[in-house]
Parts: structure tokens; sequence; C-alpha cells
């Protein structure tokens, strides 16, 4: 996106613009100077509107509790974001986005906005810039922002660092095929659901789940187990008192704070590195055939090649960094 | 920018019969495309605001009812209004040469008879899209 | 979605290379057959006689002299009054039988003045939206003496309860109506999706009408389990055989679960099926089929009448296989379709058009097709004789080969837990579309030959043949319609009617005699489907690319 068209695409968002703010998904999505544009302007927007992280196994059920959710939120007349994150195929570098099929009743809903999005070579759950895509929902006025993404025991930390409050949604079904992602599901759970409750095994899981709770360490959360059947609704009213509890514990013990001050501290870093490696890229690259050809002849090592382009860099002006 | 294209591919429509509109996601996938499916039975409503949601490049629509001179015309006016006129409105279905140019006249894209292979339809997205792209830079 | 899946399934006979000699559905041809091929087949158990156990060879011992196959033309569109002319028309003509086309918003369980209708009016069919529209399509045809298949499924107790109110007002012996309902609901949610209520309701649905069947309309068939559009959806020959009996099969536990005695039903319930190009695969997948609806229906559920061992189906062209390019040349296609039905044995035949991958047929072309049927029955000499290829090596090894693929696909069936889990996890759906994934790959690769398509192009082609084309009023004129009957009836008859739906729903009774009750008020389908999923709620598949 040319700079021109950022400011009036800007200018279109701050005065409510729907097609605005799915360009400046786009562009944030894309990354690169025109994205760190985008989240500057957007950034004293920010309103710290809660962040629903949802994840879990594939086949649970997450997009239909996820549409549940929403609905719920609507009816209380809550704006509601929701970024439904899918995987990209390692092959081909395409994916299919399928969320938003169970998300009919919602689609041309004006106090709903969806947003899919493909991990992009991302190797957690996540996709590099799903964050910053919540950052455009919450400053384009969303009360609630979900976050939804497939969940397989080793990327869910990544939600939960993303989001206030993170529900793990298990079926039945899962049953044995999720003992090997289990630990990663609970460490990252604030909220856990059985959801196809109305299923044989759903009991067994519940008391399972319950029984592997308890062996965790004391702490002042402990997740509760919620049974949901989300097709028809019935455990909704539960797990929604379940994740305001969350939110009510958060922001009573001060773990909210803590939570947003390692975000922000996160993001400060991320940017900064972002920042380096783009100027290393710009400034460096073409350095580094020379470098290889004097380790290889064994004039240099890797490291005082490193230490020797790193001083070079920080030597440069900042000021001509972009 | 090579940045990835994004089709959102629909069923318009009550019609069920999904065999092509899932071969074509699949092969828009395989050439490297994120493919927003929303699956069967969406309204014209239902489609223009998704696909202004997920700021995709192109719709492509399936079609086999025969109700494309309803529901095409419908989508596109629904695309302008919200703002979506530069994005590509492509699909497929029985549509007869007539129609085909008659809808053309009122602004959709290519259309896809029976037949058409998946190697025209992803290089048709490709091609129009990079058009569009260049001339939205340009503009 | 199916990064993870390379095979087609248990069967699919995915080629290696690109040998071009492949069926359609992708099973490698051998150059010879011969006796070696058949070592495990045995003549008296595997084929027996024409009419015998476990009827291979046929379920007539004289087949087609004794009874010729009914001819139906499936056809439907625009209005009541139109479609009621084209019956006529096809009847003056020497069809022996009707099957009407719905429309997308009848199907749907929608009225014409839906707002979801707008555009698909009559387009694929007659629209039907109370008992009204079915007086109408059926006026000056008695009931009583032509046999009238309904291509519905969804809402299809509904529809069967406004043909059985519109035959009485005709006078006739509801207990004497004959022909079929299609009331599949299983093949719906695996391949056409024309469905509305989530599988368990839709199940007894289908278990209320099969009981109403038994008990009122003995002579009609409550259900025709229907491989046809699971074909057109893009399976393999295997695939149609095996998801269409295994639906079959857990309609006959349905029914089961419900009480019926499986002699009481099971004779009525018929099949239909895809005739695709490749003759012996077809000719073969037609004489498997009997030979295991038999088997298991004798073996597994233990039924003692012959009459419910005997699988009766219609056939219908493959539509997936006609070409929009030089059109005519679909004539030649229908043809051979139709020859590998008449060999296989069918019941009755559909012979498709040659310009419906561009339309709904016109007269013209919707004659023609009749007439290829007539010179199958009277010309080339093949209703003479029965099952004259039973013996052929070839054929033989073929009919074992699908047997044993479709039990393969039963075994992975229960696995799954039976063919309702297995759809709800889009087990089905997922073969399917890899099948026809593989399918379209081969054309492109040019592996398959399509005549007019990747070979012997007609460039500068352009369309030549009429095509039928629906008035652009009818939506109006159809909204102006239905206003008039909803302001001319008893509305509260309507709505007292409507109530003993819903509560019948709740309670789980057998909902027929309240259809019934309320298209005899005049209360149209779609407000019966309304209050339906009032107690029902709707359906959301899962997602298979």
């Amino acid at each position: 996106m040319l700079e021109t068209h950022i400011d009036q695409t800007l200018t279109a968002f701050f005065a409510g613009d729907r097609r605005a703010a799915a360009r400046l998904m786009t562009a944030v999505e894309n990354g690169g100077p025109a994205a760190e544009a985008v989240l500057e302007a957007l950034y004293p927007k920010l309103t710290g509107a809660p962040r629903l992280g949802v994840t879990g196994p594939p086949g649970v059920g997450k997009s239909t509790l996820v549409d549940a959710l929403a609905r719920h939120h609507r009816g209380l007349d809550r704006r509601v974001g929701v970024v439904a994150v899918d995987p990209t195929s390692p092959f081909t570098g395409g994916a299919v986005l399928g969320d938003r099929v169970r998300m009919n009743d919602l689609a041309t809903d004006p106090g709903v906005f969806i947003r899919s999005m493909a991990t992009r070579g991302s190797l957690g759950g996540l996709a590099r810039t799903s964050k910053e895509v919540v950052d455009v929902l919450e400053a384009f006025g969303h009360d609630l922002l979900i976050i939804e993404t497939v969940g397989v025991g080793q990327t869910e930390m990544d939600i939960a660092g993303t989001a206030d409050t993170t529900v793990v949604v298990l079926s039945p079904e899962s049953g044995d095929s999720i003992q090997a992602m289990k630990a990663g599901l609970m460490e990252a759970a604030d909220v856990l659901v059985v959801n196809k409750a109305d299923r044989p095994g759903a009991d067994q899981m519940v008391r399972t789940l319950e029984a592997d709770l308890h062996m965790r360490p004391a702490a002042d959360w402990t997740p509760p187990v919620i049974r949901t059947v989300a097709s028809s609704g019935d455990g909704l009213a539960d797990l929604t008192a379940a994740v305001d509890a969350h939110h009510r514990y958060l922001t009573g013990s001060g773990d909210l704070e803590r939570r947003r001050h390692a975000r922000v501290r996160v993001e400060i870093l991320a940017v900064l590195r972002d920042r380096l490696w783009r100027r290393a890229q710009r400034d460096l690259t073409d350095h580094v055939p020379g470098w290889t050809e004097k380790v290889l002849a064994g004039e240099a090592t890797p490291y005082t090649a490193a230490r020797a382009m790193l001083a070079a860099l920080i030597d440069d002006d900042p000021e001509d960094d972009e | 920018m090579d940045r990835a294209i994004r089709v959102l591919v629909a069923k318009a429509g009550l019609d069920g019969h999904d065999r092509g509109a899932k071969v074509v996601a699949r092969a828009l996938r395989d050439a490297g495309m994120e493919v927003i499916y929303t699956g069967l039975r969406q309204s014209p409503e239902m489609i223009a605001e998704a696909a202004v949601q997920e700021d995709v490049d192109a719709v492509g629509l399936s079609l086999l009812s025969g109700a494309h001179m309803t529901i095409f015309p419908e989508v596109l006016r629904l695309l302008r209004e919200k703002g979506g006129d530069d994005i590509l409105l492509t699909g497929g279905g029985c549509i007869g040469d007539e129609d085909m140019v008659e809808l053309r006249e009122q602004g959709v894209g290519e259309l896809f008879g029976p037949g058409a292979s998946t190697r025209e339809i992803v290089d048709y997205i490709r091609d129009e899209v990079g058009r569009r792209r260049q001339l939205q830079e340009n503009s | 979605m199916s990064d993870e899946q390379k095979t087609i399934g248990p069967l699919g006979h995915r080629p290696a290379s690109d040998d071009p000699h492949v069926t359609v559905s992708g099973r490698e041809i051998p150059l010879v057959a011969g006796p070696e091929d058949l070592k495990d087949h045995d003549h008296a158990r595997d084929l027996g006689n024409p009419g015998e156990y476990p009827y291979t060879r046929g379920i007539h011992p004289d087949m087609y002299r004794g009874k010729p196959w009914t001819m139906r033309q499936f056809a439907g569109f625009g209005t009541a009054v139109q479609t009621n002319e084209r019956y006529r028309f096809l009847l003056e003509r020497g069809q022996t039988g009707l099957s009407v086309a719905f429309d997308l918003p009848t199907l749907m369980g929608r009225d014409s003045d839906d707002p979801w209708s707008l555009g698909e009016v009559g387009k694929c069919g007659v629209a039907i939206s109370s008992l009204a529209d079915m007086e109408t399509l059926f006026d000056q045809i008695p009931l009583a003496d032509v046999s009238t298949s309904m291509t519905i499924n969804s809402p299809a107790a509904i529809i069967w309860a406004m043909y059985i109110v519109a035959a009485e007002k005709q006078g006739a012996d509801i207990a004497r109506l004959r022909g079929t309902l299609q009331n599949d609901i299983l093949k719906e949610f695996m391949a056409q999706k024309e469905y509305i209520f989530p599988p368990e309701p839709s199940m007894k649905l289908v278990v209320d009408t099969i009981e109403f069947g038994t008990r009122e309309m003995p002579k009609f068939n409550p259900i025709s389990i229907s491989g046809y559009h699971i074909r057109e959806a893009g399976s393999t020959a295997v695939q149609e055989l095996a998801f269409t009996l295994a639906d079959g099969f857990a309609y006959v536990d349905a029914a089961l679960a419900a009480d019926l005695e499986v002699d009481e039903f099971a004779p009525r319930l018929s099949f239909f099926f895809n005739s695709h190009l490749d003759l012996f695969e077809e000719i073969a997948k037609f004489r498997a089929a009997r030979r295991i609806w038999a088997r298991h229906m004798r073996e597994r559920y233990g039924a003692k009448n012959e009459r419910s061992w005997l699988l009766r189906f219609h056939t219908q062209t493959a539509g997936c296989s006609l070409t929009a390019q030089q059109p005519l040349i679909n004539i030649v296609r229908t043809a051979y379709e139709a020859l590998a039905g008449v060999l296989g044995g069918t019941q009755s035949l559909h012979t498709n058009s040659m310009d419906e991958a561009l339309a709904l047929p016109s007269e013209e072309a919707v004659e023609v097709a009749l007439r290829t049927q007539q010179i199958l029955a009277h010309e080339i000499g093949v209703a003479s004789t029965v099952d004259p290829l039973a013996g052929s090596y070839y054929v033989e090894k073929l009919t074992d080969d699908m047997e044993a693929g479709a039990e393969a696909y039963f075994a992975r069936i229960e696995e799954l837990g039976g063919v309702v889990p297995a759809l709800e996890e889009g087990f089905f759906q997922r073969e399917i579309a890899d099948a026809a994934h593989w399918y379209q790959e081969a054309l492109e690769r040019e592996q398959r030959v399509v005549v007019g398509v990747n070979r012997y192009v007609d460039e500068g082609e352009t369309q030549q043949i009429p095509i039928l084309r629906i008035d652009k009023e009818i939506d109006a004129n159809r909204r102006r319609e239905l206003a008039e009957l909803r302001t001319g009836r008893d509305q509260t008859a309507v709505d007292a009617a409507l109530a003993r739906v819903v509560r019948g729903a709740r309670d789980g009774e057998n909902l027929m005699p309240h259809f019934i009750d309320a298209v005899r008020t005049y209360a149209t389908l779609g407000e019966i489907v309304e209050a339906l999923k009032s107690v029902y709620g709707e359906y959301v598949e899962p997602i298979i690319i």
C-alpha cells in the first residue's frame, strides 16, 4: 500500500468504514513499512478490550463455539471481532480457510467482523501478524476480540501470549488422540471445554481432565472444566460465566496487568528485532558473500564476520532507517 | 509486492452441488492462493460482506441452479455499494453464452462453463488479479 | 483438509501411471481376462439363474420379455401449469410413468415467495408450495393409473402428503397408488447437500414414511436409495455402489429399531443408480448390487420373504458425462449409458437430454432422449435375452471385484461407528472429493479423453441448439398466487394444524397423519418446514475440501 493510500484509508477507518478496516488488516498482514505506519497510527486507539483465545485440536467444534459465544455477546450489544487462523500448506503456500462456514448467522451482522488468516510459514498456530490484525479490530471499536486457532499441543502458548483468557476446547472424540498433546493444551488453558458433551465418552473425559488438574501445583486460578453442546447452545451460559470469572480474577489479582506488561515487552522486542533484521538485510546482505569466502579461506570465523558486520550496522546513521 | 492472492469461493443461493466449487478451491490452494471457503447457501449479502471483511482480490461463485441472472448482478451491486468495486467477481456453472455476454457487460469477469479446466481458472484469476493490483498501485 | 489423504480409498484404484487404459473410476483395465480371473468364482453360489438368489443375473426369470422397463423421463420446470402440459405431452408420446422434478426452493422446503427463493423459482423443476399447486400439477392425469416418482428428499414426507391428498381428491384409493418417493436423506448429507434438519430427525422422518407406507400404501415405494447423486458428485463406481448400499442398510437398521418387521417393509425399498460411461464397469456394478443386497438381506437381516432380497432399481444416465461442447454428441454418450442400464437389468430408466449441460431440456431434446430408449427396447435385440454378458471372464471378474470393494467400504464404515457418525465426521465427503479431484487431474493431464473438450475440439463453436428459458415473471406471479392462497384459506385451521405438527414432532409421533391434515388446510410447505425447524434445528456440515 502506498503512503497516500494509507492516509486516506486511515481517515476512512476512523470514520468507521469496514472496507478501510479490512484493507488495513491486509496491510498489517503483509508487513513491511506500511504495516508499521498503520499500527503506529492505531496504537493510541487501542482500548484494552478483552481478548479471548479459543484453541484445540481439529474437529472439536471450535468455530461453532466461537459462533455461539459471539452471538451471546451480540445479545448483550457488544461488538465482536473474530480472527480465525488456519494453517498454510507448507508445499504450495496456499490455504483453505473455512471457519466462516460455522459463523453464517453472523455473516451480515454489522456488529461483527470476521477475518480469516493463514499462518503463512509461521510455525505456531498463530499467523505472525495475528496479534496485529486483532489490534486493528480493537482500534475499530470492538468490545470483545476472539482469536481462534488450531492447537495440537505445541503452539498454544502462542495464543496464551496474545489472549487474556485462553479457552482450550476438546471433544469426547479427541479421547486417546490427545494424550500426546495434553500437557501443552493443559498448560495453556484458563478454561477447559468439553464440547459435544452429549456424546458417549464425555463424562469420562471430564473426569480425566479434572483429575489431571488436581495433579497440577496449587495456583490462584484452577481452570474449570465446562461441558458444552455448541450446536444446541447447551452449556454456553456456563462457559461465558467461566470466562467472565477468569477476567475478574485477572483484574482482581493484578495478573491482567502482569500479562499485558509482559505482552508490551514482547512487542517492543519484536518490533526491535524486526527493524534490526530489516536493516541488516538491507545493509549487510551484500557483505555476506565476501565474508563467506574469507571464512572458507580460513581468514576469519563466522563470529568475527558477524561482529564486524554488526559494528558496521550500529555505526550507521539511524535516521536513514526507512 | 508478491503477496498471496486471496479468493472467496462460495456456493450462492440454495444449490448444494459443490463438486465444482471444491475442485476449484483445491486447485486455487494448490496454486498458492488463500481460499476463503464459505460453504453452501450464501446470500448475495453474505457473499459481498464476507468479500469486504476478508479483503479478497477475487470472488468465485459456483452456481448450477439457473439463478445466475439474479445472483451475479446482485452480488456485483452489493460489492460496489460496500466499496469493493475493485474486487474481481468471477465464477462458473451452467451458464449459456448469451447470459455470459450479458453478465460481462454488467461488469462480471470471465465465467467458466462445464468442461473448463482448473488451469484456465487459476491462470485467469492470477492474471486478472495481477492486472488489477498493478492498476491500483499506479492510481 | 486432505493433504494427508493420498488415495481414493480402499478400492479407489487410483492408477500409478498415466496409463490410458483405466475406467472412468480409475480402475486399470486388463488387456484380456481369462479363466484364471475366476478361480474363486462359483457359478451356483455367485450367479444362479435369473430370478433366483442371489439374483446377480436379474430379479425376474424372463426379464424384459415379461415386463419391459419403465421409461420414466424426469421432468419439471416453471409452474405447475407448465409442467402439467409437459407431462401430458410425454404420456401422449408413449412414456409409461411420471417423474417429478421439483425446483430448488421446493427441495429445500421453501415457498416460492421466500426471499431465498428469488431467482430460483421454477428453474430446475416445478415450484410446489401447497396442495393447490399439487392439484394443478396432476390436473387431468389419473393418479390411480399412472405410477409417479417424486425426486424430493428433506421435505419428502410433506410433499408426499400433498400428493396423497391430491389423489384422494381425484377419487383414487390411496392403497392402490403406485410410484416412488426418493426420500433418501443420507445421500444428501454425503453428496447433493439438499438437507435441512440434522441427521437424526431426518432419519426419523424417513422411518415415518416407511411405516406409513407399509401400513397404508403397500404399492408405493416410500424410498429410493440413491447412488446417482453420489456419482455425480464425483465418486467412483465402487464408492457409488458401497455408499448407496450402506445407506440402504442404515435405513433397514432404523426401521428395525422402530419395531418394524424386516419382511414388512424391505420389499418396498427401491434403489436408484447412475449409469456412467464405462460400459462393463457399470454393468458389473448393477449385477454386484443385486447380489450384495440379496446376501445381506437374507444372511445378515434374516429376511424370509424373497421380495425382501430383491434389489429393484431405477437408472439415470450420467449428467456429469455430458458436455456443453458439441451437445449433439451427448445423444451418443447417453445411448451407451442407457445400454449399460438395460444390460445391467434396470427396472426403469431415464435418459438425459443432449442439452442438459447447458440448461433444462427443450421439448425436442426430451423427445430424442425418449426415442433412444425406444430404440433400445425394440430395435437392437438387447431386451430379448436375459443378462447376456453372464459368463464373460471380464464382466464376472469386475462383478466380483465390485462386491469385494463394497465389502471393504462396509467394514471401514462399521469401524467409524456407522453411516451417520461417518458422515458427521466427513468420511464420505472426503472420499468423494478426493475421487473428483483425481478425475479432474486425469482430464487435465489428458489421461482421459473427452471428445469435444480436450480432444477433437471444434474451434469457434457456438451454441446452436434451442434452450428452454423460464420466463422472468415467474417470481412475481408466484408471489401473487401465494398471497391469494394465504388470504383465501381458513387461517385458524392452518395454525391449529401447524401446532399439531410441532407437538407431534416434539413427542416423537409418526408425523405423516399430521402432515396430511396440515396440507389439507393449505398450510404451505415452507410453513410446515419452519414448524419442524423449531423442533429439530438446522444442520451445518463439516468442511471437507
